[in-house]
């Protein structure tokens, strides 16, 4: 603080030149505000930076590519010049899916726990155990999902998966059915015959859709023939749902941390009328602090899409892929996801170099990710910024 | 509907006065606890199996030959003695060190001058729009910015230790920015109109005040950031970094040539073994062992981070 000096008091009028102090001060002030200004401009030349990159060579892709090449065909084979979008993006709405089934409810579960029941106790120990999870590496759940999840987990349920999903999913439809069809009886408060007959009618279109759904990936879009996926890539252990899984567990943690900041914004005042008004704890959780949340909780979901999207290694280790995949609609296949397809683009044995625009394929897909989760990321900052004006 | 409930009004009545003086058991409400606990329960468990696994699969590598593994390199065959995690240690060590010189700086100005400096206009606007978008932009296209930037060449062979580490740091970034933002944020206002008072400039309020309150908040988001940097495989992997064999290389851990030459680090090692262990499955052991290695580094960051913000918040109030 040796620069400080104290206005004199001299004779005379206190000036406004001698409460500004030295010169030499105001200089340094000036030159610090404009040192702190360039480095926060360095985030918005690296905004510029990636983009101009992805467009850049983007660009020659799209000008040069056979556009035939990139829909419609067997598989993503880059080193033979077919660039088969819909393999990735299906393969990368398995994974993300997948991962949010995990995800979802066991992050958005942790976090109304953590908010809403756990004593302060609980609380301060098992918060920071989610946030090491957090931290966890993503070559560390790589190669998780692929020595335990998949060996252990998928492979064992395999594809008798699908049967539990369906088993479960006629149960629940049994469930609704008998407890819709109560109330209409007992004619409770709020519902008619009508009404009931529409929901009932709903559910089973929906439930039958899901089936039909379960039958197709099943039987007709798993890729049927093994020798001739043998014949285009290298098969590797491990599959789609391994991957997803592990993508899931990755992403539990950020779901919960959003959630349970959307949950911690609720005012108390709500909570408290609620059980003033004789509401139990669960009816006050369900019916007053989650929808209170809710904006709070979409975006959590938005942000957690957008992550399980971008997650790279996971899906490279894991994913029952190497350098190319077949087109596959079943998480039981092996395949590429937008990300891992650019990684292993990058690791292929003679690297990126490759026949005509392997490079530039690269960042196609690049822009493509990058654009969607842009998106995705300004949308869920839409909602965000909803729960902060609200309360 | 009028006759019904009248008819039901007996049994309505008594499930009223069950329902106050809780006869019946809240049997759904506990349910429901249960279920979110369970939910919570199951995230923990995963981390618990995960780390059993790992620690399963390498510690007998790390049992047998800790020393050899600590000093060994890259090799074609797992059986090999000389088979080890040295490069990948030296790689993100300097990784590590790149972070730190251009991350830590650049990101811990940018939230000063958000935090003290920033006007409301277009331009702060568009800086703080620009970092939160840079935090949700996947790791990869950071990868495909540094394969942009400095290997121009299209032939991997030019990517360089330099290339990664600053990959990287541009990663983290925007990490350090928010958490370095929300840090000085937190400091009352009361410290910088006191030392305003006294006479102090913008610049010896921060230096003097400011910083020093919001240093272990600071010091938490570096934390974090450095862990995820050394954590981190994906845009290593597009930059070029080598998962497959390197040439053993003379001169020491700290020796500067080595930034110019190609270069692994411990993630990639990890992604290059689990790659070969289809060929040679004694290579999925060495992953595990080299796992251990990493997440003993990334965990203690982390909980160190952690606890060091929960004391402060706590002695805070």
């Amino acid at each position: 603080m040796a620069d400080i000096s104290i206005p004199k008091p001299t004779t005379g009028l206190l000036t406004t030149d001698a409460l500004a102090g030295p010169r030499s001060r105001a200089r340094k002030e000036g030159a610090v505000k404009w040192i702190l200004f360039s480095a926060a401009l360095v985030s918005i030349a690296i905004s510029v930076l990636i983009v101009l990159s992805l467009i850049n060579e983007a660009r020659v892709f799209i000008l040069e590519v056979d556009w035939a090449n990139t829909w419609g065909q067997q598989g993503w084979f880059p080193r033979q010049g077919l660039y088969d979008m819909p393999t990735l993006l299906v393969s990368s709405l398995i994974v993300t899916v997948v991962a949010m089934f995990v995800a979802g409810p066991l992050g958005l579960g942790a976090a109304v726990y953590l908010s809403e029941y756990a004593s302060r106790r609980t609380r301060s120990l098992l918060k920071p155990i989610l946030e090491i999870l957090a931290g966890v590496p993503s070559v560390v759940l790589g190669f998780f999902a692929l020595f335990f999840i998949s060996p252990q987990v998928i492979e064992r349920i395999g594809r008798n998966g699908w049967l539990v999903v369906g088993a479960i999913m006629i149960i629940v439809y049994v469930g609704m059915v008998f407890r819709w069809a109560r109330q209409a009886m007992v004619a409770e408060p709020g519902t008619t015959l009508r009404t009931q007959l529409i929901r009932i009618l709903t559910l089973t279109t929906l439930v039958a859709l899901g089936l039909i759904l379960i039958w197709w990936i099943n039987d007709v879009a798993g890729s049927s023939d093994p020798a001739s996926a043998d014949f285009f890539t290298v098969k590797r252990s491990g599959q789609l749902a391994a991957a997803a899984v592990g993508v899931g567990i990755l992403t539990i943690p950020l779901v919960a941390s959003v959630s349970e900041d959307a949950l911690a914004a609720v005012p108390e005042e709500l909570r408290a009328a609620s059980a003033g008004l004789g509401a139990r704890k669960m009816t006050t959780t369900v019916q007053v602090v989650l929808p209170a949340a809710v904006s709070g909780i979409v975006a959590a979901f938005i942000i957690g899409i957008s992550r399980a999207l971008g997650e790279t290694m996971v899906v490279f280790m894991a994913g029952g892929a190497a350098d190319a995949a077949r087109f596959t609609a079943s998480p039981f296949d092996g395949g590429l996801t937008m990300t891992a397809g650019m990684a292993s683009l990058a690791t292929g044995t003679d690297n990126v170099v490759g026949e005509g625009l392997t490079f530039q394929s690269l960042y196609f897909v690049g822009l493509v990710l990058f654009i969607i989760t842009l998106a995705l990321n300004v949308m869920a900052g839409r909602y965000v910024s909803r729960v902060r004006e609200k309360y | 509907m009028a006759m019904a409930t009248i008819g039901n009004s007996g049994a309505a009545e008594r499930r009223v006065e069950d329902e106050i003086f809780r006869r019946g058991r809240d049997l759904r409400g506990s349910g429901f606890r249960t279920m979110l606990f369970a939910a919570l329960a199951i995230s923990i468990l995963f981390l618990v199996v995960l780390l059993i696994q790992v620690f399963v699969d390498g510690w007998p590598v790390l049992d047998e030959r800790f020393g050899d593994f600590w000093s060994g390199t890259l090799r074609s065959r797992s059986s090999d003695d000389k088979l080890g995690i040295s490069q990948g240690m030296i790689g993100s060590f300097w990784i590590a060190v790149f972070v730190a010189v251009i991350a830590f700086p650049l990101g811990i100005a940018a939230a000063i001058y958000l935090e003290e400096y920033a006007p409301d206009n277009i331009v702060t606007k568009t800086i703080d729009i620009a970092i939160r978008n840079l935090a949700g932009v996947p790791s990869v296209v950071y990868g495909l910015l540094g394969l942009f930037l400095f290997v121009q060449t299209r032939e991997l062979k030019d990517s360089t230790l330099y290339a990664g580490g600053i990959t990287l740091a541009i990663l983290v970034l925007p990490i350090v920015v928010i958490t370095a933002a929300e840090a000085i944020r937190a400091v009352p206002s009361s410290l910088r109109q006191g030392a305003y008072g006294v006479g102090a400039t913008k610049w010896d309020v921060i230096r003097t005040q400011i910083l020093p309150f919001a240093a272990p908040g600071v010091l938490t988001g570096t934390l974090l950031a450095l862990s995820r940097a050394v954590g981190e495989a994906a845009p290593l992997i597009l930059v070029g970094a080598i998962t497959g064999r390197l040439a053993p290389r003379d001169g020491s851990f700290l020796s500067l040539e080595q930034f110019s030459d190609r270069f692994t680090a411990m993630p990639i090692v990890i992604v290059g073994w689990v790659q070969e262990s289809g060929r040679d499955a004694g290579f999925s052991a060495a992953a595990g062992a080299a796992i251990v290695v990493l997440l003993a580094f990334v965990i203690s960051m982390n909980s160190v981070a952690v606890v060091l913000r929960n004391y402060f918040e706590k002695k805070r109030g």
